[in-house]
């Protein structure tokens, strides 16, 4: 049947009704179809300069112009936005006619000529509208200034199954049920879409706005076309058609593409992403974790992170990952030799070969001590071993396997295959590891039986190797094989921050920064062969070797930090005579609580540490000295840093003062090779584009080194904010520096508060109420709207009293508490404990804690 | 500026007074019951024209502050006090060629139930606010607000939870309650409400009577606070601390106490008990504003009146202690 064309009903949600148009041209026949679009310039706009950048928009099935609606609102009058309803889609003509994806094609390219469409184009398109967009692209490529992609495909990835939503979606009579005869797809679409902010789904309203040109099944015939038009099986009228576009966009290197990805899609999945990706290697890649099929519903920064690439465009720079600027400040003021991590090892090898170069210790038994000769033997035939398997250059490799020897052989080995490492630490928790992996895309795993299981569902699409089955690799390996060493450019590894605020996120580093890192730690903690390294610190376990000196990792349950206990630590430092000690926190926690098991000889292995470092969260002061009293002879410093750079401070015990004297904790100078500056936060408590190396200024921490990450794995718009200062690292943390150089931390970014009356940060009060003798933890947060937000603190009482039903701590203790902490207290809520990080068990929650703080204090029907 | 204050026998229209009257301003009150003041006074009902007439010669400026106040009662008699009275008291002072109009209104006008975190000044609404006071405190901003016009610039101030020495309605009942054992907390007290120390509400006041006519005051409602909000536990307990009195320290849940309320308020629809003053002792307006968060953004209020408290919470419970331990007598009368 066919209908004409006609406009979408007035008081859509956020549809403007004044973008409408209906516009006539032929179609890929020659019959004349009217279309309905959206478009910001419908009509003449007297004295306006004309648009710069036209961005063409074309949705898939069974969606509608209605999608970009947001773009539209949001662009700037020099773009010229253009959504299209396809033809027998949304408000435009019923043709009664099957378009193939050629046709589809055809229909746009007449329909943009009839607009007159020239100049800087950038397509942008969703779902089906992908293969059409770029259809349509690679036909005007001397216009076309870039191509934007979210949730599409080209391809069905080799040796995976077409997703089964859309094969059962498209068997026989279910495919008419299910698009057709009822509108089944069309709110099934919309009901999968959840806002990332709020976790709710899509408002009632907007859902029914996205079926409103769908009422009818004369209306959804095209919904059914469309998706009996994926080519799923060969033969099929439309599959020469996708595989050439599929083919041909590799010819598009030198236009800028972005591609954005929910990848909760239940049909196009990180799978079609990771296909993308490697037609289009230039592209900027941003996943929005979380988000779904309809990303550009749930994702709430989509469109502003969109506009940002588009503006890009229309001042026609090249597309880039980061803007490539002259930087402020000046050059690095140390620039590490670069060597690569193999070198190292082979150096220690040549120099010392009967030396033992690893001691992984047992909890029962003798420790399984590994020479250099043998480490570099195992690592060679490993290597050409797993090469045998199929493992390539640039691959990356999951590796699900504790700290130990066998850890550290494979990571070698894929370095010196030239592949790179995705480590997602048990500190991730279950969940977190495999959103982790998903997210990576490795093309191989290697795991120990449990990491194998975890990763099974996770689509891996090349090689699952057990470390049961290593002793056979290395068996097919050829000792006399020696590949070349990797690239000081090329990927080595994938690590995950910790996740405290948000989703984990995958954080890159190159060979050049991995060694970087171990120069600088080096360098700074001046390692000389006579060193042993005992690793009770996961990610620097793998580093032993690479500094060239012997490293011991002590029998532990390396998914709970806590389980390491004084004996075990101390048998470590005896195997290898420890002389640095690298632990977490959380480690020594438990070191001290177990102490007193110590035998003699025991404690008397602690007297060998010379340095004794404590890293990846704040350390209390008070287990420090306690630290300090277990190793006499120790130096006992806390270095400071993150996932993306470590260490970027340190400071000594002697140099902490005690807690509640200034506003944060000192984490020390500068370590070598770092430059610090603090980008001065605003009234609104958003840090500026000013960078300051003042004393006694507050803002977010800024860091400049050779050992930072490169970048955030497929975080295109995350990179782009984290490298806000063109050079330099955005720590995302809160601080000062004062007169004396050294760095105080105040708390995170997110968790400042912004009050009517300044920005409040939040670890110097926290420190000044933990002063007080009932107080065991503290926590301050805002309550209440950003700008106006009334200071709440929430503590963990020393005794617990009586339980009390009431959470608020009584009147003369919070007076006590607003007095010492200066801070004008709304209320002083009493917690059992605070919520902290799986990984450190130490990083305060303080955003959870403030939606908790006010919702108890909003009273009755809060 | 010749000023006349309506309302001046109560605890915030007294203090403003004085508080003209210390500024140098000229002041006129007009209430029911002998005032105290040493200044020109009109005694009547807000509803006597005659009254209202004389007390309005030669007036610039009024603030408007004679409303009933009180939990309980006839809705007809708070509809003809403050509704009517409003509107006669607009009418008159317009024709008199007054330019100035602060009327004096309440947040619980904007005020559904829900819980209010940092709210800004809705909108007024006789439909949704609950409680006859609110509902006509509600309708007579809309009045006052729509008189706006040029040369005759109405403003409308919201203090909330006015307190201080000599306060009556809030202090001196919590006190009597917890004098008398009679002093619990809905829900352990943890909703945040904020509250207005006395002289923060004059100050308030004549700086938006000073700058009513300026571009962005005139026409507009603005939520006057000391912008410190603190649990309603914290509160109660502090003023009895001042006034000597036990602390509280029992608790009931929400659910019965606005229960409790409901049947009170039946109860004294039947059997009015006491004489004047008798508001039952829980009504479920009252569980409602004990128990649910009303704290303001004072940004927009403090710019608008280029004004700011000057008084902090602590300081005003110093200042109550001290009143109480002087004896406690109420001032002016």
């Amino acid at each position: 049947m066919t209908e004409p064309a006609r406009l979408p009903p007035i008081g859509l949600p956020g549809l403007d009704p004044r973008w409408s148009r209906i516009v006539e041209a032929p179609d890929f026949s020659g019959i004349s179809r009217f279309w309905h679009l959206l478009d910001t310039h419908a009509g003449p706009e007297p004295g306006q300069p004309e648009p710069t950048l036209t961005v063409l928009c074309v949705h898939g099935n069974p969606t509608w112009s209605y999608l970009w609606r947001t773009l539209l609102t949001s662009a700037p009058q020099s773009m010229r936005i253009i959504a299209v309803d396809q033809l027998d889609m949304g408000f435009s003509e019923r043709t009664g006619i099957c378009r193939r994806l050629a046709n589809r094609i055809d229909d746009l390219d007449s329909l943009t000529q009839v607009l007159g469409i020239t100049g800087p184009v950038v397509t942008v398109a969703h779902d089906w509208g992908g293969p059409i967009s770029l259809g349509w692209a690679l036909r005007h490529r001397e216009d076309l200034r870039g191509v934007v992609l979210l949730n599409t495909a080209v391809h069905q990835p080799e040796g995976s199954p077409a997703p089964s939503i859309i094969r059962i979606a498209r068997s026989g009579p279910l495919l008419r049920l299910n698009t057709e005869w009822t509108d089944m797809f069309v709110r099934g679409t919309t009901r999968l879409s959840r806002s990332l902010l709020s976790a709710r789904p899509m408002p009632k309203s907007v859902a029914t706005a996205f079926a409103s040109p769908y009422r009818s099944a004369a209306r959804r015939v095209a919904i059914r076309d469309f998706v009996a038009d994926i080519p799923l099986e060969p033969g099929h009228p439309s599959s020469a058609a996708l595989d050439a576009i599929a083919e041909d966009i590799r010819d598009l290197g030198a236009t800028p593409a972005l591609l954005l990805w929910g990848p909760n899609d239940p049909v196009f999945s990180d799978r079609y992403l990771a296909d993308f990706i490697e037609r289009l290697p230039h592209a900027d890649v941003h996943r929005y974790e979380r988000a779904a099929h309809l990303v550009i519903e749930d994702a709430p920064r989509l469109v502003e992170d969109l506009l940002w690439w588009l503006s890009a465009r229309q001042r026609n720079e090249p597309g880039t990952e980061i803007p490539g600027e002259v930087t402020r400040v000046g050059q690095m003021t140390m620039s590490p030799k670069i060597t690569t991590l193999l070198e190292a090892l082979g150096r220690a090898q040549v120099h010392r070969p009967g030396a033992v170069a690893l001691a992984e210790m047992k909890s029962r038994g003798p420790a399984r001590l590994v020479t250099w000769e043998a480490l570099a033997l195992r690592v060679t035939k490993l290597a050409a071993g797993l090469r045998v398997r199929g493992i390539e250059p640039g691959d990356r490799v999951s590796v699900l396997v504790p700290p130990g020897a066998d850890l550290i052989a494979i990571v070698y080995a894929c370095w010196a295959i030239g592949a790179s490492v995705v480590i997602a630490d048990t500190g991730l928790g279950l969940f977190g590891i495999r959103r982790a992996i998903r997210g990576a895309q490795p093309r191989h795993v290697i795991g120990v039986r449990a990491g194998l299981a975890l990763a099974r569902t996770l689509s891996i699409p090349g090689l699952r190797i057990s470390t049961a089955s290593l002793p056979a690799i290395t068996a097919q390996g050829s000792e006399q094989e020696s590949s070349a060493l990797p690239d000081a450019e090329a990927e080595a590894v994938v690590v995950f921050t910790s996740g405290a605020t948000g989703p984990a996120k995958g954080v890159v580093y190159r060979h050049r920064q991995v060694a970087a890192t171990v120069e600088i730690l080096r360098e700074h903690y001046r390692l000389t062969e006579s060193d042993a390294l005992v690793a009770a610190f996961a990610p620097w376990a793998v580093l032993g070797p690479a500094l060239g000196i012997t490293s011991a990792i002590p029998a532990m349950d390396v998914t709970k930090p806590r389980t390491l206990t004084a004996g075990a630590l101390s048998d470590a430092i005896a195997a290898v005579d420890g002389s640095v000690l690298w632990a977490s926190p959380a480690a020594l926690t438990n070191v001290l609580a177990t102490q007193k098991q110590l035998s003699p000889t025991q404690r008397d292995a602690f007297s060998r540490v010379r340095l004794a470092l404590f890293a990846g969260a704040p350390v209390p002061r008070a287990a420090l000295v306690s630290a300090a009293s277990l190793m006499p002879q120790a130096e006992i410093r806390t270095p400071y840093g993150m996932t993306e750079a470590l260490p970027v401070a340190d400071v000594e015990l002697a140099a902490i003062p005690g807690v509640g004297t200034a506003e944060g904790v000192p984490v020390g100078h500068p370590v070598i090779g770092v430059k610090l500056a603090i980008a001065v936060l605003d009234d609104d408590g958003h840090p500026s584009d000013d960078l300051t190396t003042q004393a006694g200024i507050t803002g977010e921490i800024v860091v400049r080194a050779e050992h930072i990450r490169d970048r955030y794995d497929r975080l295109w718009a995350t990179n782009r904010t984290a490298s806000a200062h063109p050079g330099w690292h955005r720590t995302g943390d809160v601080g000062h520096i004062d007169d004396a150089g050294c760095l105080w931390v105040e708390g995170r970014l997110a968790h400042v508060i912004v009050t009517s009356s300044g920005v409040l940060t939040p670890v110097g009060a926290e420190q000044r109420a933990l002063t007080l003798p009932f107080v065991e933890q503290a926590a301050l947060v805002g309550v209440g709207p950003r700008g106006t937000s009334a200071p709440v603190l929430v503590v963990v009482l020393a005794v617990a009293g009586r339980r009390s039903r009431s959470p608020l701590l009584d009147v003369d203790r919070t007076e006590l508490l607003r007095q010492v902490t200066g801070v004008d207290l709304a209320a002083v809520l009493v917690r059992g404990a605070l919520p902290v990080d799986i990984r450190h068990n130490s990083k305060i929650d303080r955003t959870l804690l403030a939606t908790w703080a006010e919702r108890i204090l909003a009273g009755a029907g809060g | 500026m010749r000023v006349l204050v309506t309302g001046a026998s109560g605890f915030l229209g007294g203090a403003v007074a004085r508080g003209l009257i210390a500024n140098g301003h000229e002041v006129t009150v007009l209430q029911r019951r002998p005032s105290g003041l040493q200044c020109r006074e009109v005694r009547g009902d807000i509803l006597d024209g005659g009254a209202v007439g004389e007390a309005l010669r030669g007036v610039e400026a009024v603030i408007h502050l004679a409303a009933k106040v009180a939990v309980s009662g006839a809705h007809s008699e708070f509809t003809r006090v403050n509704v009517t009275g409003t509107t006669t008291l607009l009418e008159a002072a317009r024709a008199a060629g007054v330019h100035r109009f602060v009327h004096v209104s309440s947040p619980s006008v904007a005020h559904a139930g829900s819980p209010l975190v940092s709210a800004g000044a809705g909108p007024a609404n006789p439909n949704t606010a609950h409680g006859s006071y609110s509902r006509t405190k509600a309708a007579s901003e809309i009045i006052a607000l729509a008189a706006d016009s040029p040369g005759f610039a109405v403003v409308a101030i919201r203090p909330h939870l006015v307190w201080g020495p000599g306060d009556e309605q809030l202090v001196g009942r919590i006190v009597a309650r917890a004098s008398a054992g009679r002093l619990f907390l809905i829900d352990a007290g943890v909703a945040l409400i904020d509250t207005t120390y006395i002289d923060n509400a004059v100050t308030a006041l004549i700086a938006s009577m000073e700058h009513a006519p300026d571009s962005f005051v005139h026409g507009r409602a603005f939520v006057v606070s000391n912008g410190q909000p603190r649990t309603v536990a914290e509160l109660l307990t502090r003023m009895a601390v001042a006034a000597g009195a036990p602390t509280p320290t029992r608790s009931v849940p929400y659910r019965p106490a606005w229960l409790a309320g409901w049947v009170a308020e039946r109860a004294w629809r039947v059997h009015p008990r006491g004489d004047r003053a008798g508001d039952p002792p829980m009504t479920t307006f009252l569980a409602e504003q004990l128990a649910t968060a009303h704290w303001f953004d004072q940004r927009e209020t403090r710019r608008a009146l280029g004004w700011k408290p000057t008084v902090d919470l602590d300081e005003g419970f110093v200042r109550l202690a001290a009143w109480y331990a002087s004896g406690g007598q109420p001032r002016g009368g």
